[in-house]
């Protein structure tokens, strides 16, 4: 099984005929995502055209979307200064969960759209993050296609590039995936690492699970006290930014240790304590989880 | 972004708020006239972008005119936390009866603004926090509503028993509110907001970060970005679209994404080397991006050997070869370049680096361990 979304989800494209937004949808048409639906202001009554023939109707609005195609999902590639406003169309439409993968929208932007999502029960992954993938089942996103295969582990990250380090090594080893899942950047952002490890606790086929962090607030500690008292498969953890100084931002908005507070340090000694295996370099994640599932 | 303490005092008395008065000097005899026009006392304070100002002797009182021109005299060129001082804020001493600390940020928990107050201002609020935190009250303010009148008084009661004072309290915390919501601030503070011996209350600093992400919807904002507060290679970085901070080591490194960046930072250290840098060149594999990566990190006397870790998912590895080659073309590096090309295109970008004579690894720990060796 996956998490949040399978081979069924039905699939809306905010800001589908902008550069990123036609790449990325072909890209996730072609590994077998079902994009019944664009969304672009001004463009309604047209077709995307996909890959190998295929198409998408692309409509002005969510909601007009939403009626039309029966679409349960949404993927955001709208630019910053609107990506927000895109989110709390989609949550107003009834879409249930909104990937949005754009970078530098400003956090008080975000406060709203949060809250407003949380009113009308949509789940948020993201902004700033690269999507989740259910090798061979879905894509929503920019995560590759090629470098995941299906399998037992679950892997939830707040980096991308990263992410694609850890999987590669992963499938390389032989180790598939149920689910990898970028939860983003950001300081705010919608889908936290224990609303993964909650989904990932519930799903029988994944039997190890891989959380990757970096430096800057207090998530990854949340995730190891949930950890130690709900879930009783495998965790191995990878933190970024032990050499990171105190009071600057690394390239993420989210990554900043506060004071002396959110350090990589920290975030170890919280894996640890609650029983996460925490690899020191990123090759050793998936020699943790082939040691820990006894491959 | 940082502000300096006069930007943001400016930001404040356009909410309303009472701020005590005071204005700039980049010279001396500005100073000086500045006391003067104050009735011969004042302040004067190092305006650089760096807490600990007065620790590093960068604020100083004044008893006369030709004091305050010794004492701008004495802070003008200074160097507190590496950044040189070119302004002072001169403003008239107040009468201080009490201090306190009023601050708003965004929480990341609550994914809303909160406020955090104490009564125990004028000191480092973190040291608070850490020594004695039932001093701090915190309230969270809910997006759809924005800072209650209610909310804003009951957290001025925490500051002032007198109810006179709690509502100007309540004013300046309104006040604040607004200058942060309307600014795009990620954090404004007041330390101190004092209140008189005349019964008074009113800023006497102000800091305010502004979110970075906003800029390009404040231009009167991005205006106060004082590029002496920038060392070249951040302004180069900044204009070219690369995300940079300087470290320190002799170890340069350049990658793809943030989180592979700080990983590769903490790689070099694990295999017994010290990071120059941390760089993220993005997705985008634009040679330009690549030139202009390569000569920040080269402007870096202490730099011995670069670092290529690029992991190609959406970036196209032929693509940072081609890129990796026209640098090499325009500009003479000058040190070791070691490379590690993995994901899409990896073949291919690998024949391209080879045609110039160029090798790349597939390892990560390799292409570290050999930059680290090289480094010495």
């Amino acid at each position: 099984m996956s998490i949040f979304v399978d081979g069924n989800s039905r699939v809306v494209v905010q800001g589908i005929t902008g550069r990123d937004g036609s790449f990325h949808t072909r890209q996730m048409m072609a590994y077998g995502t079902r994009v019944v639906a664009g969304v672009t202001p001004g463009k309604g009554g047209r077709d995307f055209e996909g890959p190998d023939g295929r198409a998408a109707p692309i409509f002005d609005t969510v909601a007009d979307a939403v009626a039309e195609t029966g679409a349960d999902c949404s993927v955001v590639y709208v630019p910053p200064a609107f990506a927000a406003s895109a989110i709390m169309e989609a949550a107003d439409a009834g879409v249930g969960f909104i990937v949005c993968v754009t970078e530098g929208i400003p956090v008080l932007d975000m406060t709203r759209a949060h809250t407003l999502a949380r009113d009308r029960g949509s789940r948020v992954l993201g902004p700033n993050c690269p999507g989740i993938i259910c090798p061979g089942k879905t894509t929503l996103g920019i995560i590759p296609g090629r470098m995941v295969t299906p399998g037992p582990v679950g892997l939830i990250s707040r980096s991308g590039t990263l992410t694609y380090e850890a999987v590669y090594h992963l499938t390389r080893d032989g180790l598939g995936q149920t689910t990898c899942v970028g939860i983003g950047g950001d300081p705010l952002i919608g889908t936290s690492f224990v609303d993964c490890l909650a989904a990932f606790a519930d799903d029988p086929d994944t039997e190890a699970v891989v959380v990757i962090g970096e430096i800057g607030g207090t998530a990854e500690q949340e995730a190891a006290a949930w950890v130690s008292g709900h879930l009783d498969i495998p965790v191995v953890g990878f933190i970024a930014g032990r050499t990171a100084p105190p009071g600057t931002r690394m390239g993420h908005a989210g990554a900043i240790i506060s004071g002396s507070s959110g350090t990589a340090a920290e975030k170890t000694q919280a894996f640890e304590d609650n029983g996460i295996q925490v690899a020191r370099r990123p090759v050793e994640i998936s020699a943790l989880v082939g040691e820990a599932l006894g491959r | 972004m940082d502000l300096h303490e006069y930007q943001a005092k400016e930001l404040f008395r356009a909410a309303g708020m009472a701020v005590n008065p005071g204005e700039v000097a980049r010279d001396p005899g500005a100073a000086r006239a500045l006391a003067e026009s104050y009735g011969g006392s004042a302040v004067v304070k190092a305006q650089v972008h760096s807490g600990g100002r007065g620790k590093a002797g960068g604020v100083k009182l004044a008893r006369s005119p030709a004091e305050a021109e010794e004492h701008a005299e004495a802070i003008l060129g200074m160097t507190i936390s590496g950044l040189v001082v070119h302004e002072v804020l001169v403003s008239p001493i107040e009468n201080i009866e009490s201090e306190a600390y009023v601050g708003v940020l965004v929480d990341r928990e609550g994914q809303c603004p909160v406020f955090m107050v104490s009564a125990e201002g004028g000191v480092d609020i973190e040291e608070v926090a850490a020594t004695n935190p039932g001093a701090i009250h915190r309230l969270r303010v809910d997006p759809r509503y924005g800072l209650l009148p209610h909310q804003a008084y009951g957290l001025a009661t925490r500051l002032y028993s007198g109810s006179g004072l709690a509502r100007q309290g309540a004013r300046v915390i309104s006040q604040l509110y607004d200058a942060f919501v309307d600014n795009g601030a990620s954090m404004a503070e007041i330390n101190p907001l004092i209140s008189t011996t005349e019964g008074q209350v009113k800023a006497i600093d102000a800091k305010v970060t502004i979110d970075d992400n906003e800029l390009f919807r404040r231009p009167a904002i991005a205006a106060l970005r004082d590029p002496a507060s920038e060392s070249p290679a951040d302004l180069q970085a900044r204009e070219a679209g690369l995300s940079f901070v300087k470290l320190g080591g002799n170890v340069g490194c350049c990658v793809n994404g943030a989180g592979l960046a700080m990983a590769t930072m903490d790689l070099v250290k694990y295999y017994g080397g010290e990071p120059a840098n941390f760089l993220d060149i993005g997705g985008s594999s634009n040679p330009d991006k690549v030139v202009a990566a390569l000569e920040i990190i080269i402007s870096d006397p202490g730099v011995k050997v670069i670092l290529f870790n690029i992991f190609g998912g959406i970036t196209r590895c032929d693509d940072v070869a081609n890129g990796i080659l026209e640098a090499v073309r325009r500009i003479d590096i000058g040190v070791p370049l070691v490379i590690r090309l993995t994901g899409t295109n990896e073949e291919l970008a690998r024949e391209i680096l080879a045609g110039a004579g160029l090798a790349a690894v597939a390892s990560m720990d390799e292409v570290v361990e050999q930059a680290v060796r090289l480094a010495g």
